[in-house]
This record gives C-alpha cells, structure tokens and sequence, in this order.
C-alpha cells in the first residue's frame, strides 16, 4: 500500500517534471511556420481561382476553403495529417484544414461502426463545438448589429 | 506581397491558438471555439474585413474566419429581409467548408482504411 502512494508520489513528479518542460516558444516557432505555410498554399488556391475562375478577392475563400478540405481529405487518408499534427500542433489545428481534418477522421474511425450509427453519427464529435457555438455568437451578435442598425445607430 | 502578409497573419493566428494550448491548458475544441467566436465578435465591430483585405488567405484560412463568415452571411441577409434572414442568411458564405467537410469526410470513410 504504502509502497504504491510512493510509486503514485514518484509518477506524479515524475509528470510534473514532463509538464514544465513543454517548450512554448518552440512550439509556437512551428504552429507559425506550419500555419502560415497552409495559409501560403491558400493564397496561392485563391489567386489560381481569381486568375482562371472569375472569383474575386472577397469570393474567392469559399472554393478556396473547398479545395483545402479535398487535400485534408487525402492527407488525413493516408495518416499524414495526424503526423502533421504531432509536429505542428495549433499551426495544423487552426486553419480550416483543422476542421477538416477532425471531421474526416472522426468519420473514418467510426467507419466500422457502420455508415449510420458510426460515420453519421460521429463525423461532428470533435468538430461540433466550432459549429455549435459559431453559429449561436453569430446569431447574437448579427442580431444585435440588426436591430441596432434599424433603430438608426450608426 | 499578399503571399507575404498571408504567410505572417496566418502564422501568428495559430501562434494564438499554440499559446492557449500551451499556457492556458486549453483543450483544441475549446481553443477552436473560442477562435471561432472571436471572428464572429470582430466581424460584428467590421474589423475582420480588413483583415481580409490585408492578409488574404492568411485571414481566410484560420478557422476565425469561420465566426466571420457566419456574422457576414446574416447581415447581409438582414438587410435584404430584416431579423428572419439573421436566420436565413447564417450559412450563406459558410457553406463550401461545411459541405466540403461532410461530403469529402464520408468518401473518406469510403476510401480509406483507419490506420491502426
């Protein structure tokens, strides 16, 4: 008993040595490199579709956006993107290949799960939130801004 | 110089969301919620439009602008049809990324085998 409060004592700062070791300024050194580099890889998709398909600037994310999610698509298939991920950290997680990646891979884990109740059902778990509560802020605040708007502020 | 300026906000957006990771704990749902909401909020002061303006993908790319497009869908359908397009005009601008990500996730359930 005694003997495994010890062990229990010598884990947990064991754990806590690991933790205060997390090197922040060179994981924030790779999400930014790792980040801006897909946000490059946007710009260069925006200005092709600005170039070849008559977007504009202001247009021009939505396909953009489309096309990132394809190459998730084929990243994550392959296992690449979670290896990605391990290296980058929020410079993978925040971009919308983030989001893309959560979803395809949830639905991909649940695949033996059956279509229904495994990939339908949980394709959102890990993304869910971001939709959940974007859209809710967004109605809030869009409904202020409206009503504030037609009470002539402004 | 867009490519440049793209690079470095999209760079540092995510620096944002390594130091929520790392300093505040954050788990990535909360992390990405909060960013998400944080669009939405700067979208509804029209700052977030700028930003676009400036940085190109580095502004469309991370998911805040996610809470952007949300608010700027809905407004502009408010404006045509007052407070029902607040509800109307949600997914308006939304919509490639979160069809994309239904139907490219579920041919890649189709595709591709889980790695063990």
């Amino acid at each position: 008993m005694a003997d495994q409060k010890n062990k229990a004592k010598q884990y947990q700062s064991f754990e806590d040595k690991r933790e205060t070791k997390r090197p922040i300024l060179l994981n924030c050194v790779k999400a930014f490199l790792v980040g801006g580099f897909i946000c490059l890889i946007g710009q260069v998709i925006t200005t092709f579709y600005i170039y070849y398909f008559d977007f504009t600037e202001q247009t021009a994310g939505n396909p953009t956006t489309a096309t990132l999610i394809f190459i998730t698509m084929i990243l994550t298939g392959f296992g690449l993107y979670n290896r990605l991920g391990q290296f980058a950290g929020a410079g993978s997680a925040v971009p919308v290949t983030g989001f893309g990646n959560a979803v395809i891979s949830a639905a991909m884990e649940h695949r033996t799960e059956g279509f229904i109740l495994g990939v339908g059902t949980n394709m959102f778990k890990l993304a869910g939130p971001v939709i959940v509560y974007g859209v809710f802020a967004a109605f809030v605040i869009a409904l202020i801004k409206t009503i504030f708007l037609q009470l002539g502020g402004l | 110089m867009v490519f440049f300026w793209a690079f470095v906000i999209g760079g540092l957006i995510c620096v944002i969301g390594q130091i929520m990771f790392d300093v505040f704990k954050l788990s990535p749902a909360h992390t990405l919620t909060i960013l998400v909401i944080s669009g939405a909020i700067l979208d509804g002061f029209g700052l977030y439009e700028p930003l676009i303006d400036f940085a190109g993908a580095g502004a469309t790319v991370p998911i805040t602008s996610f809470g952007n497009s949300l608010v700027h869908g809905a407004l502009a359908e408010a404006e045509k049809h007052g407070l029902i397009g607040v509800v109307t005009g949600m997914f308006e601008v939304t919509s490639a990324g979160i069809s994309a990500a239904i139907i490219f996730g579920v041919l890649g359930a189709i595709l591709f085998k889980p790695k063990a």
